[in-house]
């Protein structure tokens, strides 16, 4: 499965959500289909998407909030998931994008490569539901089942090591970051879901 | 133990006092005392982490949603965290209040503790985080509320290192 392929099958149940994404092809591609304001990439600090995702989980309970992450920032901050599995908030659905490799920095293979199971670690961690998947179909179905069953949920989506051309786009980080808060400022409760 | 209950109470009442609402914390001795105010405050949402770095996340993705928070550690998180600071806190613009223990200073008897003490501040300046202290009781009620609000006016990280003066009693 290609992850601009799975990006745009569930596209349209991201558009009433708040989104946070990880840097290099995640954030491009995603762009590349479509930004809207309530789409938040950390072009950085590797690891830290999912601990974003926590913070608005937490502090917003009003709002859905889905952490598009990659298996080169999970295996930076491995316990990020004991932490997101204490707190386990119902409205945050955390995907992950395993291409088994550091795309953005040539393809070193990463540690899932070899056998890692980023799933199994999620679910031996504590969150609730977990799941690995390797077609677009399989993916929208977990994902939609995940959004449905209203608890933290980490998915697995198996894809190929491939992206955009570049992950530079004209969209500049601070504007993206102040349209963002500005968006969970003025939408109304409820309106994200 | 000999960490200061009343002074912990004193810190813990400021950032109240500045509309802090989460904080995320990695507990050490000196922050034991204000770990359990926060888990005992109904109006606080309390964070335990595994790693200090992934407070700033946590704190950064609150601003966002518009909640004040602040993060608890001690130095040598704070030097587990600076990848965070730099690449997520700094490079977003992030208000982020640090109250980082101030281990490894005059009068520390754990030898592990030492090195850290010696580069915390050094560290702080490189990165250019404005930075003071608390250690004196009647000052810290303003510290933090100044502190809150240079990091909200500049959109950047502060921190104020918890001093053995206010923190322990001997």
């Amino acid at each position: 499965m290609k992850r601009i392929d799975a990006l745009r099958a569930i596209y349209d149940r991201l558009e009433n959500r708040v989104v946070v994404t990880i840097m290099g092809a995640v954030a491009a591609e995603l762009q590349s289909i479509g930004h809207r304001p309530n789409f938040f990439y950390l072009q950085h600090a590797m690891g830290l998407a999912s601990s974003m995702g926590l913070g608005i989980a937490l502090t917003r309970p009003d709002k859905d909030v889905v952490v598009l992450d990659g298996d080169g920032s999970v295996l930076m901050n491995l316990g990020g998931l004991t932490t997101l599995a204490r707190y386990r908030p119902t409205n945050l659905v955390h995907v992950v994008f395993d291409n088994e490799s550091l795309l953005s920095v040539g393809g070193f293979p990463t540690a899932t490569s070899t056998g890692s199971d980023l799933a199994g670690i999620a679910a031996a961690a504590g969150v609730p539901h977990t799941a690995t998947v390797r077609d677009v179909e399989g993916f929208a179905r977990a994902v939609d089942q995940a959004i449905a069953a209203r608890e933290l949920a980490t998915i697995v989506a198996k894809v190929d090591a491939v992206g955009p051309s570049g992950y530079v786009t004209d969209l500049a980080l601070l504007e993206n970051r102040f349209q963002f808060q500005r968006f969970l400022k003025h939408v109304d409760a409820g309106a994200a879901r | 133990m000999p960490v200061s209950t009343t002074h912990s109470r004193l810190v813990y009442d400021a950032l109240k006092a500045c509309g802090i609402r989460l904080i995320s914390a990695l507990p050490e001795t000196w922050l034991v005392h204000l770990i359990r105010m926060a888990e005992d405050d109904p109006e606080m949402t309390l964070v335990r982490l595994a790693k200090e770095e992934e407070g700033v996340g946590i704190s950064a993705g609150a601003h966002l949603a518009g909640v004040p928070s602040a993060m608890l550690m001690q130095n040598h998180g704070f030097l587990a965290s600076i990848n965070g600071i730099v690449s997520c806190a700094q490079l977003y613009r992030i208000p982020l209040l640090m109250l980082i223990s101030h281990r490894g200073e005059f009068g520390e008897r754990d030898p592990w503790q030492t090195e850290g003490g010696a580069v915390t501040e050094d560290l702080l300046r490189t990165l250019r985080i404005p930075f003071s202290y608390l250690d004196d009781p009647a000052r810290v009620s303003h510290r933090i509320r100044k502190a809150q609000t240079l990091a909200y006016s500049s959109n950047k990280p502060v921190a104020l290192l918890l001093c053995r003066d206010l923190m322990w009693e001997e």
